[in-house]
């Protein structure tokens, strides 16, 4: 509804004010912000299942993103596969990379202790990064637009076929995300250990595979978020880093839950970006997720819309 | 008291008779680096390892101690002398407030904020580009010079820089063993029982933290004046990465670890020549091993090695 309503104010803005550069310019930033925001929300969300079913902030999970991009790249490349097979097939093996990445690294952690969890998972990420950069070289790539590159004219501003794939992908993925969470019992089960850890253990949850399956879950969201961004932005071994944090950025906005508050973060994030480049500066671009991470932090630490929580000692 | 004082007194002859070993070469210019790294290794170690608080925008303050040094001598002619303590007492301020806010956070949140910081500090480098000369870096920076003395070779660099160096192991070996210390390590052991105990944790934490990056870009200075180029690329998230890796590899609150760590770190590059793209796998794999297989970092990691190697020996020896 609001995309309907949103280009008739602007017509009537435009016969006004006779500024139509300005304007158009606004709603092009506008659009390519959200599906932009929309990535940060994928990548948002798999930070929270993970921190909130083991209390871990994942520091690799940009290299996820990072991942799902170039496997696709290698699938579609080197293997001649068809993007529709290329795409599960780099799903499935980044979503290996997580189960190693559980398996080898978080797991075995002797002293699980903050910073520890910290390092490791920094470490885990410059190893990841590392061997792509070792596979697949410096290069930057490009994958090919799912379907084309021909613009399509929304009230003066012009989007790709590719933000459409986004956001329509992104939709579905927040769908099947919240059906897991609410109608099957894995995701009950998962949403039981962020609750409690112990209780959903002394119930029969087998803690330490609802872990294992949030790494899973996180790597493919990740993943797929690297896949569908990559026709737009282009992917090379080292673009996990701003992807992840800025996903990361999203997830404080919407107090690390796994659900709305997370991709509204997203799209909040994506168009504040996204004005800020073209209006203000784009070489500041990426100060803007960063100085919003902070304030954020420093004055409402539980999220934009959480509610504000006593400190526990 | 008097065994610390012993362990520096041993530390810095073998500091001060490095270069007649190594004397002339490229060494001598690694060497100084290692020196560099040492200091900003102590100083994060500092509040890492004593106060337990994370920080992973470090290379930032290092780089704001470089740029203002290499900024008011080279564009605005100032003393190198001058220059070096005010850059330190601007690092010193913006730590200090920052760190209020900042350091209520904990654990992985702590981590994530300092980072934006750093990466904050990393792109104002980059786009302020009529005082920084952004990407391209900023050159013609000053060799330091007392009198008619300019440190301007490898061999009076090295002694330049480690007479800091040095100082700085002294004062943070002094400071380990002092009250502070101990509130410091309190602090790290439970903040909860540190403030019962009278500690005023919050205050403190800043402190160290603001102590901590006046160090590091007292560092920075010193970088701006030997290097005499300064660019972005040395100031992000990547060094502060490698300055958390010399940390740890080093252990965690051990001063002479950080040295080791440092040397290690600086030195491993060199080493690897020829192989330089492996260099982010090993950094990767070399931080990963240390947290799971040695978490006390190489000074309290060797010497159990040593003793468990012994053991083994001694119980084949017996079978």
């Amino acid at each position: 509804m609001k995309g309907n309503s949103l280009p008739m104010k602007g017509r009537e803005f435009l016969r006004k004010k006779r500024t139509p550069m300005q304007l158009e310019q606004i709603l092009q930033y506008s659009f390519s912000g959200l599906s932009t925001g929309a990535i940060y929300a994928l990548i948002g969300i798999g930070f929270s299942i993970i921190f909130n079913a083991t209390g871990i902030i994942n520091f690799a999970q940009g290299e996820f993103v990072m991942l799902g991009g170039m496997l696709t790249l290698f699938f579609l490349e080197l293997l001649q596969l068809p993007l529709w097979a290329a795409v599960p097939c780099a799903v499935a093996v980044s979503a290996l990379a997580g189960i190693l990445f559980e398996r080898l690294a978080i797991r075995p952690l002797r002293q699980p202790t903050p910073i520890n969890l910290v390092i490791i998972t920094i470490a885990g990420s410059i190893l990841i990064r590392g061997l792509a950069m070792l596979l697949w070289g410096k290069d930057t790539h490009a994958i090919p637009p799912f379907s084309g590159d021909e613009p399509i004219s929304i009230a003066g501003a012009t989007i790709l076929p590719q933000h459409i794939w986004i956001l329509a992908i992104t939709v579905l993925i927040i769908a099947v995300n919240k059906f897991f969470f609410y109608h099957t019992i894995s995701g009950k089960a998962m949403r039981a250990c962020s609750y409690n850890r112990r209780a959903a253990s002394l119930v029969g949850i087998d803690v330490r595979r609802m872990v294992l399956l949030s790494f899973i879950i996180s790597s493919v969201l990740g993943s797929l978020a690297g896949i569908i961004v990559a026709p737009l932005t282009m992917t090379a071994y080292d673009v996990g880093i701003m992807l992840g944090l800025k996903g990361f950025c999203a997830a404080i906005i919407g107090g690390m839950s796994s659900g709305m508050a997370t991709v509204v973060g997203g799209l909040i994030l994506g168009v504040l970006e996204s004005l800020g480049a073209g209006l203000i500066s784009s070489g500041y671009k990426d100060a803007i997720a960063f100085i919003i991470l902070l304030l954020i932090l420093f004055i409402r630490p539980q999220g934009l819309f959480g509610k504000a929580e006593s400190e526990r000692v | 008291m008097r065994r610390e004082l012993l362990k520096f007194l041993f530390f810095a002859v073998l500091i001060l008779a490095a270069p007649l070993v190594f004397s002339g070469g490229y060494l001598m210019n690694v060497l100084v680096f290692v020196g560099i790294n040492t200091m900003l290794a102590v100083a994060l170690n500092l509040l890492l390892g004593y106060a337990g608080q994370i920080s992973l925008g470090h290379a930032g303050f290092f780089g704001i101690g470089a740029y203002l040094s290499g900024i008011l001598t080279a564009t605005y002619g100032w003393n190198a002398w001058l220059a070096m303590p005010l850059a330190a007492l601007v690092v010193g301020t913006l730590a200090g407030l920052i760190g209020f806010p900042i350091l209520k956070l904990k654990g992985h949140y702590l981590a994530m904020a300092t980072l934006g910081l750093g990466i904050i500090i990393y792109i104002v480098f980059n786009e302020t580009v009529d005082l920084t000369g952004g990407p391209s870096g900023l050159s013609g920076i000053p060799n330091l010079s007392i009198g008619s003395l300019v440190f301007d070779n490898d061999f009076k660099n090295y002694y330049l820089i480690w007479t800091f160096g040095l100082a700085v192991v002294l004062f943070c070996v002094n400071l380990a063993g002092s009250r502070v210390g101990r509130a410091l390590r309190a602090v790290n052991d439970s903040e909860v029982a540190a403030r019962v105990m009278g500690v005023n944790a919050r205050i403190l934490k800043v402190q160290v933290f603001a102590l901590s990056a006046v160090i590091s870009s007292l560092a920075g200075s010193l970088y701006a004046h030997t290097m005499t180029f300064v660019s972005p690329a040395s100031f992000g998230f990547n060094f502060s990465v490698e300055l958390l890796t010399m940390v740890v590899i080093g252990g965690l609150g051990s001063v002479y670890g950080s040295f080791l760590g440092a040397a290690l770190l600086t030195l491993l590059p060199e080493l690897l020549r020829g192989a330089q793209d492996y260099d982010i796998i090993i950094y990767g794999g070399l931080l990963m091993s240390m947290v799971m297989f040695m978490p006390g970092g190489l000074v309290r990691g060797l010497p159990e090695l040593f003793r468990r190697v012994a053991r083994r020996r001694e119980g084949a020896g017996n079978a």
